[in-house]
Parts: structure tokens; sequence; C-alpha cells
């Protein structure tokens, strides 16, 4: 509900400043923030954190070629090569995995920079070529929200309504598929096509994130949120909405510091407002949060001092 | 010697060194963490650059370890807080480099320090800056720290070895043994880092992850002895070096990208031809044990 709230409110804001460029940039990273929370949520739950960040790093190449082939920077087509690289990379990781005796980590990180250092090799030919250099596509890679037009943010913006619509109008079949799969499979829910969407949607995300904070942050902008909203609910609802909260708000005041000064960055800055609502989080949170834990401990203390005084010695060491 | 010649042995240096390391990082199931630690690592030199105003090697070193320490010690810290592994990596290593990527942006200002070159690495440029040491005489700066980087590594490994097999296959043991295992721990992290800057300054950071996960994993596909593989993967690295070098020369691009590019070339080898865990040689075996 209240992540709806920041979108029209964002929304409102924008018709009203319709003409400065700083309204269209925190718009997208707000509604980037959203998205990114709420797909963060399920990658918490499927003890997959890091593979946005794999992902991320393998879309390089298909920018690159996605560029190449066309000749010029038109934000759908690098997004739908950016996609297809990852998905690529997804694959690989998923192979690798299933049919070597390599773990999963080693395969994120081995796709990560072998896809990644095949980007830079075709990054160097593009720009050797004619007009690459002039094409911005260094900044589409690394990372630079004020770079972007009207036009990106609308087209990133539809995308990221889609993932999160899917991710609202699915709610019942992600709990399902997160938590119970075997349940799943008794309702005749495809667990394999829920893992297509699942990544499909992580993709999807990731590449209309790139533009805004570059490929390296694009991990922060999922992780972050989703672990900062875990310390205030147990609820998998409450928690989607806190954590799309989070990343929208950080999306918003992020580009609003990063205006402050002349070429600050819009990326880092976001992702410094979303690391400080995690600290938030960690210390004052209501569930698990260190303050909470820490009185508990207290109480219990205090309780089991009362009812068996001899026994305080022994707990000196080693309560948890 | 010939500016060819320094390129491959600065590479085959990293190559060599990567793939030790490597190899203890992906068998203690931390590969994530060489890519955390390559992030952070420039905070640690932007911080070395604003404290001391230069650029200097052994600066940055120090800059670098520490800045992969606290990333180690942050990741722990969280960790022990119930926060996944991996997501704690996640939350450390971003935070870390979006406040270097800040630093470098608001206060380094036209310094030799950009985020893109850094984390693309040229080793193009490593054999015009040179530097005069004792007996060798006249060698590039990157080459230099390398090697000597390379002495520490091995050294720590032969000096640790026991310590390492144990607490890297049966940490449970180690604890009951009396083995300081989390120091272990940070003194591997230690190690890490210094791998990682020596090389993050002449390849880059996305090659430093490449040569320290994949001829490490490739290796891990060839045997199951740990000295075996301590061997093949700084072999594996060395390759990589040579095959990206040439790759490079031939279609005329970045050497860092196309090295590590070369790394998947000999895993992916690896991956489909290993007589032990190849996949041919797998599908082969079920084929036998069918018929």
């Amino acid at each position: 509900m209240e992540a709806n709230c920041i979108f029209f409110e964002g929304v409102r804001k924008m018709s009203l400043l319709f003409s400065s460029n700083l309204q269209w940039v925190m718009f997208s990273t707000m509604i980037l923030g959203i998205a990114a929370g709420a797909i963060g949520c399920l990658s918490y739950f499927r003890r997959q954190n890091l593979l946005s960040d794999a992902l991320a790093h393998a879309a390089l190449p298909g920018v690159v070629v996605a560029f190449l082939l066309i000749g010029e920077k038109n934000m759908l087509v690098l997004i739908a090569g950016a996609a297809g690289s990852a998905l690529v990379g997804a694959f690989f990781i998923q192979w690798i995995t299933t049919s070597s005796r390599i773990k999963e980590d080693t395969a994120m990180g081995m796709i990560l920079s072998i896809f990644y250092g095949a980007g830079i090799m075709l990054l160097t030919v593009a720009n050797r070529t004619a007009g690459g250099n002039q094409s911005g596509l260094d900044t589409f890679i690394f990372g630079q929200a004020a770079s972007m037009v009207r036009h990106d943010v609308i087209t990133m913006a539809v995308l990221a309504l889609v993932v999160i619509a899917i991710v609202t109008l699915a709610y019942k079949e992600w709990k399902i598929f997160l938590f119970d799969p075997e349940f799943a499979n008794g309702i005749g829910l495809s667990i394999k096509g829920m893992n297509i969407l699942y990544t499909l949607l992580l993709v999807t995300t990731i590449v209309i994130g790139i533009q805004a904070v570059g490929v390296i942050l694009m991990a922060a902008m999922m992780i972050i949120p989703a672990v900062s909203s875990r310390y205030w609910t147990q609820n998998f609802g409450r928690m989607l909405i806190l954590s799309s909260l989070f990343g929208g708000l950080s999306g918003v005041f992020g580009t609003l510091i990063s205006a402050l000064g002349k070429g600050w960055p819009t990326g880092p800055f976001v992702i410094l407002v979303s690391a400080c609502f995690f600290l938030f989080s960690l210390f004052f949170g209501k569930e698990k949060g260190l303050l909470v834990v820490y009185w508990k401990r207290k109480g219990q203390w205090k309780k089991l001092r009362t009812a068996s005084p001899d026994v305080t010695p022994l707990m000196t060491k080693g309560v948890k | 010697m010939t500016y060819t010649l320094w390129i491959l042995l600065t590479a085959s240096l990293v190559g060599v060194t990567c793939g030790l390391v490597g190899v203890f990082l992906i068998l203690r199931q931390m590969a994530m963490m060489a890519d955390a630690i390559s992030h952070t690592v420039l905070l640690g030199i932007v911080l070395a650059f604003l404290i001391t105003r230069e650029l200097q090697g052994m600066h940055m070193l120090i800059g670098a370890l520490l800045a992969g320490l606290l990333t180690a010690f942050l990741v722990q810290w969280l960790h022990s807080l119930d926060v996944q592994l991996d997501a704690s990596m996640g939350i450390v290593f971003t935070t870390l480099f979006a406040i270097g990527v800040i630093l470098i942006s608001t206060s380094v200002g036209n310094a030799h320090l950009d985020v893109q070159h850094a984390l693309m690495g040229e080793i193009t440029f490593i054999p015009w800056e040179k530097t005069t040491l004792p007996i060798l005489g006249e060698i590039p700066k990157a080459t230099a720290m390398l090697g000597f980087v390379l002495f520490i590594i091995l050294f720590m490994i032969i000096l640790l070895y026991k310590e390492w097999k144990i607490t890297t296959f049966d940490p449970l043991l180690a604890a009951s043994l009396g083995i300081p295992v989390l120091l272990l721990h940070y003194i591997f992290m230690g190690m890490v880092s210094l791998t990682t800057v020596a090389s993050f300054d002449a390849v880059g950071a996305i090659m430093v992850v490449a040569m320290l996960i994949t001829p490490a994993a490739s290796s891990y596909l060839w045997t199951d002895r740990l000295p075996v593989m301590l061997i093949l993967s700084p072999l594996f690295g060395v390759m990589s070096a040579f095959l990206g070098y040439f790759i490079a020369a031939w279609i005329d691009t970045s050497i860092s990208g196309s090295m590590a590019f070369a790394t998947g070339i000999i895993f992916l080898i690896s991956f489909l031809f290993s007589p032990k865990h190849g996949l041919i040689m797998k599908s082969r075996q079920t084929e036998q044990l069918e018929t």
C-alpha cells in the first residue's frame, strides 16, 4: 500500500515539475528501487543474493553486441541484448553447478568475470569503430542516471511496472514456490515454470537498472532493502512492501543528494542511503534488531537471576 | 627485455599468485569473497591516496590490505548476526565500493584514479613505469610488486601448509585440535587482499576475479589432490595469460579482458574433456553402465 502511495506521489510530483530533468531521474531511480526491492525479497528467500551481481556483470557483452549490431544507442535494443546475455550467464551457472562438482558460488564468480572480460574485449572494439566513443556506451554500462532522457525513463518505468505487477498478482504462487515447493507440486504449480519466471523477472530488473546505477551497484539495490526489511517483520507480504518502500525511498533520497553537487554520481548515493536504512534497521529493527535482542537478553538474565541466584556465575560465559 | 616479454611476465605472475590463492578460495567455498574484496580494495586505495596524497606502491598495498580485512571482518560480523553469508557480502562490498566511488568523484579530483580504468585495468601501460631495484636492475613497478607479493604468498602457504589443509577440509577437526580457525581465516583474507591489490594495479579488478576463481576451478576438475591442484592451478593461470595475450594481439583489443576470457576457454576445455570429472567422460561412463 505504502509503496503504491510513494508511486502516485512520484507521478504527481512529476506532473508538477514536468520540465525538470531531476524529476525524471528521481522517478526512474524510485521505480527501479521499488522493483528491485520486491525481487530482492524473492532472491533472499531463494538464498541467491549474489546471483544478481553475477548476472549484472554477465549482461555486459550483450549490451555491446546489441550496440554493434544496430550501430546506435537505442535503450530498448541495449536492454534486450543485456537480458539475452544475462540469461545465457544464468543458464551457464545452472549447467555448471548441476553437471559438475563446481559449487554455485564458484560458478557465479567464474561467469561474472569471464563474461565481463568478454564484454570489455567487445567494448574496446566498439569504442574503436567510428562513433562508438561518442555513443555514451560507457555511461550506459557504468551507470549515470543523469544521462537518462525522457524516453529512457519511460521504457524503464514500463518494464519496472510489469515486474511489480507480476510480483503482486502472483503473490500467492510466489509464497508457495518459495516456502513449500512440495505443496506446489501437489496443487499442480510448476516449480520449473516459476523458476523460469523468477529468472526472467530478475534479469529484467537488473538490465533496466544498469543505466541508472551501473552493473556493480545493481546487486546492492536488490540485496540491501530485502535484508533491511527482514528486521521489521516476519510476514512475507509485509516484507515485500517494506523492502519496496526502502528501495523506492533510497532511490529518491539518493538522487536528491547527488543533485546537490556538480558531477556527483547518482548510483553510489542511492546505495549509501540504502545502507543507512540497513544500519538503522539492524540496530533498531523490531525483529532481531540489535537493541531488541540486547533488551530481551537482559530481561532473561534478570529472570534467571531472581529464580536461581546460584547459576549466575555459570552464565557469565556464552549466553546466546 | 622487450615490451611483450614484460607484459607476459607480469600477467604470468598474476596467474601464478592468483592461482595459488584461488585453490584455497574455492575449496573454502569463498569464491565470491574474491569479487567482494576486489571491489573494496578500491576504497583502500582511495583512502591511502587521500591520507598520503601520493600514489605509491607501498601505501596502496597497506591501504588495500586494511580495506580487504575490513571487508572480511564486516562480512563475518553481519554473518554472526544471522544475516545470510552471501547477503552480508553483497551489503558490505557494494556499500564500501559506493563510498570509494563517491570519494573519488567528490574529493580526489583529477588524480590518476579513475574507477573505470581501475575496474577494467590496462596491462598495456605496465612496461612504461619502471623502477630500479638492486641486482635485478630496471624493472616495471607492477612486476616488482607482484614478485614481492608472490614471495609472501608462497612463504605463507608453505609455512602453514598443514594448517591450511586441515582448516580447509575439516574446520571442526581443526577447531578441536586447537588450531585458531578464525585467525587463519583473517590471515587468508589478508593474503587474498594482497594478491588482489598487486594484480589490481596491473590488470584491473575483474581480471583478478577471473584469475582467482577460474584456473582453480579448472584444476578442481582434473584432480582430487591438493598438492596437484596447487601446481595445476598456477599453470592454468599462466596458460590463460599467454592465450589471452595472443587473442588480444590477434583481434586488437583489451589485453586484460581477453586474459579473463581465456581463463574461461581453459575452464570450458576442462569442463568437457577432463578425464576425471569432465562431461564427456561422465556421459561415457553412464553409457557403459547402461550396457
